[in-house]
């Protein structure tokens, strides 16, 4: 299956990484010799064959429905960004994280 | 004292021959000394690790040490320790100071360990050289121009270099065996689910494990009794009863069944290191080992599954980074998707990103049946190989790495060659099963270095404790693992 | 041309646990933003989940109410997408292995108009396990959006039905009856302003006859069954006029505004969603026995159906009293309660559905917290059946326990409304009202049947209420013939 720009541009875009014309073919030429990499495992025959999620076949274990958590917003607040665009105050207020406007 | 076992270690600590602020000084003194060229160390808190020295002291004092109290170590700085910058190798995490602690920095915390301070490695430990790190490249201590080996880059420096009496690491898909192979120690992956990946931060889960990295086996066994156990809070963690991986270290290796896989002795790998190795298996014999001949037909199909199913949970495992509520958000932005696609585009260097866009291929529509559906497939088929091979032997050796250490900047454009550097290291993470490597002696390079080449030992599940003890055997007969690189500083650092 | 609508549901129900569905954190309703958001809410570096036992019962006790199959294995997947509000960048649900497959609801569609009402079975295609994402709060800060994640993370049931509907009556009655549902078996608080139980309505229009499901719209996030039923009509009429008049009907989601009563469609996305579910690796497969079935069960309430089927058998109430009783576990206890305390059972369900059920209507209160419980209303029920009181009187002992004036008796008696049942005492009264009535008596002697009537009345009125009116018709016919 062979990559293209477009490919390139649109997965970038699902994982909203910024790339640039340049950075698209650079970065095609270096996923294409890994796709190549990966065909490989077309010529194995997997049919019937139970997917592997996990290394060991075990089951999902229950937490006990306790409260356990206390409050650390502070704490973890003051890991927050850096606001940007002219401001180097953290991107938080009145206890909220603060994001562009979000529009639905 | 710097070459001491973390046995003899803990005994001169507990005779109070020396005391753990005077032992730590000394690697500090190192650190201060080397780091600045070997870069082993990305976050050093002087005051925090002295203060953790002096409480192991007074712990001491007052008769509750543990095997390790007092002892310091080096912490990959994949693992949150709260109050420590926490950064995964990543300007994404520059800033960030863990709030909290890993279960692995609690099991050293309660064990009275000293943290001497948080490794380098590659970014988000995406890489075999440490190359990828964002705050640069790690030199190997046996020649300055060559890398380290990676992920764990940092970690293996600091323990060939005698920067810490030993360091921890991770392993998803070779990251603690090619290092420790390439700097000339002992390494451990652990069983999948032995040590628990709470507070390690996730690259792909349903690979990555925890474990240690020193100067010998019998190090490795106590750092495990430290490292292993239950923790709930991670879903994959086993509820196993507590074992002591020590209780085998010595006993005879008499009709051990060593199985040599065939295809771990073909094309790709290097003619000096494969010496080393066939040595290595002759001194087994010595030592009443049998040599079965087994094969492992899927291995070569290992780098493919892993170069999908890694990246596809990279992929989503790294899609918190986004800006919003910790961690590099851009400077300037015009509106939310622009903030992630600018935080995103500048926090994570090349070969993540070049990952997460693999992932992200992979898992989207049309694609994922082919890749990763057929990927995890054939991971089944690569463990069953393994059933197989068990069945006829008890442990599996071969080489760790396929060379000894390539030149800083040798295979920095060229992913796939990077990639086959785990060529012999992948498929125990993706059958989650246990993985050594050994000093097991030197090789010359093109160039006419003599490097440190390991032997690899991969047990059933749940093996450590037998994988020890036919690694101790070997140390015993052996002194690979007590070489120490003489560490030539630049001019200037001097 | 006659054309059909097609509805099928989605419900977010908020499942009723004291934590979180991955973590231990609390996810009681009204907290300061982001001060019930621990590490894992937030998605810090290296976290992990861990699944909620009970967010497993409640969905288990779910299945086992609807008789669908309930998975032995069930897998939890990462649905990718980008959202501020949703800190991993994935949400944890399932998709190809749900907990809870196929099962069905019966419900009451009500009479409209010239419609009778009828059953109607409604098809549950699948109800699976997932966390709810954050909050966006906006206008707080100038210009920007603030992330609250307390929220994030809530254990969420949602249950898909087949398409299976046919109108905004059936569709509210479906949305109704799971509602009473997942508060019967305790899963869900029920709370619609609190967001506890959110709807999204699938709509298409096709031709009556035809086979073929018309493109369908998505009403997301409705809140209210009044609403519901408003958007669903809205919807309906404008794909219907939108199809007439040659247009075409595209995959949308839509926005009901209560202001308009009208739908809209949602800011187009860009670009078709492309989810990238993959298996969690950081969860092991759910797996349930029989035994952890059976286990749950013994917890569960006797369901809904069953109560009814026993309240017609036991009882000997209507189809339609039965089931009015069992719309929720409070009401029909009560209905048990007053019962058992030795009142007519079709006296109870009438004056429960009726005087009751109006006042508690009124005060904008459950049955729980009525003030007059159980053992009043039979014994005032009690009162009116052995002919102390009459119905007339029974209504003022009613408004007196509605405002708390005392018990049964102490109310009869303080306000004198004991009827008079001695036959001798009556007997003189109405040989009184003959007597001062004659025109009366003669109309009747006539053949004229309301005077009958009006006499009754003067000889009530004459007791001052007091008389068992059984007894006055009865004397008084005597006394005519």
């Amino acid at each position: 299956m062979a990559l293209s720009i477009e490919d390139i541009k649109k997965v970038a875009h699902l994982a909203r990484i910024e790339v640039t014309d340049s950075d698209a073919a650079a970065t095609l030429s270096k996923l294409t010799g890994i796709l190549g990499l990966i065909e490989q495992m077309q010529a194995v025959d997997t049919s019937g064959i139970e997917p592997m999620s996990h290394s060991q076949d075990l089951n999902q274990r229950l937490r006990e429905d306790v409260v356990t958590k206390i409050n650390l917003r502070d704490e973890f607040q003051k890991n927050a960004p850096i606001l940007g665009n002219g401001s180097t105050l953290p991107a938080v207020g009145d206890g909220l994280y603060l994001v562009p406007k979000v529009i639905e | 004292m710097i070459n001491s076992s973390l046995k003899q270690l803990g005994d001169l600590l507990q005779t109070k021959k020396i005391s753990s602020v005077e032992l730590t000084q000394t690697f500090l003194n190192r650190i201060q000394q080397y780091n600045p060229s070997i870069n082993a160390y990305i976050a050093l808190d002087e005051a925090r690790t002295i203060a953790q020295a002096k409480a192991a002291d007074e712990r001491i004092a007052s008769g509750n040490a543990m095997p390790l109290t007092g002892v310091p170590f080096a912490q990959k700085d994949i693992f949150c320790a709260k109050g420590w910058q926490t950064t995964c190798g990543s300007k994404m995490l520059a800033n960030f100071i863990a709030p909290y602690d890993a279960h692995v920095i609690t099991q050293f915390d309660t064990a009275g360990a000293v943290n001497l301070g948080k490794t380098n490695m590659d970014e988000f430990a995406m890489g075999s050289s440490n190359e990828t790190s964002y705050f640069g490249g790690v030199k190997n201590p046996w020649s300055f121009d060559r890398v380290p080996g990676g992920s764990s880059g940092g970690s293996a420096a600091a323990v060939a270099a005698r920067l810490c009496a030993a360091a921890t690491g991770t392993d998803t898909g070779g990251s603690i065996r090619q290092p420790a192979s390439l700097c000339g120690f002992t390494g451990l992956k652990p069983t999948y689910g032995v040590v628990s990946r709470f507070g390690m931060i996730a690259f792909a889960s349903s690979l990555d494990q925890a474990g240690p990295m020193a100067k010998s086996a019998e190090d490795c066994a106590l750092m495990m009794n430290v490292m292993a156990g239950f923790d709930e809070r991670d879903s994959t963690s086993l509820n196993r009863e507590k074992e002591d991986y020590t209780r085998d270290l010595n006993k005879p290796l008499q009709g051990l069944k060593v199985g040599l896989p065939k295809e771990y002795f073909s094309e790709g790998l290097d003619t000096n290191v494969g010496k080393v190795i066939e040595a290595a298996i002759a001194e087994y014999k010595k030592l009443g080992a049998e040599i079965v001949d087994i094969s492992l037909p899927n291995t070569g199909l290992s780098i493919p599954v892993y170069y999908v199913l890694a990246p596809a949970e990279a992929s989503s495992n790294l899609s918190r980074y986004d800006g919003v509520r910790y961690g590099h958000r851009a400077a300037e932005y015009t509106d939310l998707m622009d903030m992630y696609n600018k935080s995103r585009a500048e926090g994570f260097g090349a070969e993540v990103k070049r990952r997460i866009l693999i992932g992200t291929y992979v898992l989207s529509a049309g694609y994922y049946d082919a890749y990763y559906l057929k990927a995890q497939q054939i991971r089944r088929l690569i463990a069953q190989d393994f059933v197989e091979a068990f069945k006829q032997c008890d442990v599996i050796m071969g080489p760790a790495a396929p060379s000894t250490a390539f030149k800083a900047g040798e295979k920095v454009d060229d992913p796939v060659a990077m990639y086959l550097q785990d060529i012999y290291t992948i498929s125990t993470n993706l059958a989650g099963l246990p993985g050594m490597s050994v000093p097991a002696g030197f090789a010359q390079s093109d160039d006419g270095v003599s490097l440190p080449v390991g032997l690899q030992i991969i047990g059933n599940y749940f093996d450590e404790a037998r994988m020890l003890n036919v690694a101790h055997k070997y140390q015993q007969v052996t002194d690979w693992h007590e070489r120490m690189p003489e560490l030539v500083l630049p001019k200037e650092a001097k | 041309m006659e054309w059909e609508v097609v509805i099928g549901l989605e419900t977010h129900t908020q499942l009723k646990t004291n934590t979180k569905i991955f973590s231990g954190a609390s996810i009681k309703y009204g907290a300061e933003p982001n001060t019930q958001a621990c590490e894992v809410s937030i998605a810090l570096p290296g976290v992990l989940p861990v699944l909620n036992k009970e967010a497993v019962h409640c969905a288990i006790k779910f299945g086992l109410a609807i008789n669908a199959h309930i998975a032995p294995r069930s897998v939890f997947a990462r649905k990718n997408y980008f959202y501020p509000d949703l800190p991993k960048g994935y949400q944890i649900s399932q998709f190809e292995l749900p907990v809870v497959g196929k099962g069905a609801v019966t419900i009451q569609v009500p009479a409209v108009g010239k419609n009778a009402a009828y059953e109607k079975v409604v098809n549950i295609t699948r109800a699976h396990l997932e966390e709810d994402a954050g909050k966006s709060v906006h206008g707080a800060v100038d210009d920007m959006s603030g992330i609250d994640l307390n929220r994030a993370g809530t254990p969420l049931l949602e249950i898909v039905t087949e398409p299976d509907m046919r109108s905004a009556a059936e569709a509210v009655a479906y949305a109704k009856k799971l509602h009473e549902l997942v508060q019967w078996i305790g899963i869900c608080d029920g709370n619609m302003q609190e967001g506890s139980f959110r709807c999204d309505v699938n709509v298409s229009v096709r031709q009556k006859g035809t086979e073929k499901l018309g493109t369908r719209r998505e009403i997301k996030n409705l809140n209210s069954f009044k609403f519901m039923q408003q958007a669903i009509e809205y919807e309906t009429r404008w794909q219907i006029e939108t199809l007439e008049d040659g247009g075409t009907i595209q995959q949308a989601t839509v926005l009901f505004n209560p202001d308009t009563g009208e739908t809209r469609s949602m800011r187009s996305k860009e670009e078709a969603n492309d989810y990238r579910y993959f298996p969690d690796p950081d969860l092991l497969p759910l797996v349930i026995s029989e035994a952890d079935k059976a286990a749950v069960k013994a917890t569960m309430p006797e369901l809904p159906e069953a109560m009814k089927a026993r309240f017609e058998a036991h009882y000997a109430l209507s189809a339609y009293d039965a089931s009015a009783l069992t719309t929720s576990r409070e009401l029909a206890g009560y209905f048990v309660a007053t019962a058992d305390a030795g009142a007519d059972a079709k006296q109870s369900a009438n004056w429960i559905m009726g005087a009751l059920a109006a006042k508690l209507n009124a005060a904008d209160i459950g049955i729980s917290e009525s003030p007059i419980n159980a053992q009043q209303l039979a014994q005032l029920l009690k009162r009116i059946s052995d002919n102390t009181i009459s119905n007339n009187a029974a209504k003022q002992v009613f408004e007196a326990l509605w405002n708390a004036e005392g018990d049964v008796d102490g109310i009869i008696a303080t306000k004198g409304l004991k009827q008079e049942s001695d036959s001798g005492a009556i007997e003189a009264i109405i040989d009184e009202v003959l007597a001062a009535n004659p025109a009366m008596v003669e109309e009747f002697k006539a053949g004229k049947e309301k005077a009958f009537n009006a006499l009754v009345g003067q000889a009530m009125k004459a007791s001052k209420g007091k008389a068992n009116p059984a007894q006055v018709n009865e004397l008084l016919k005597k006394k005519l013939s």
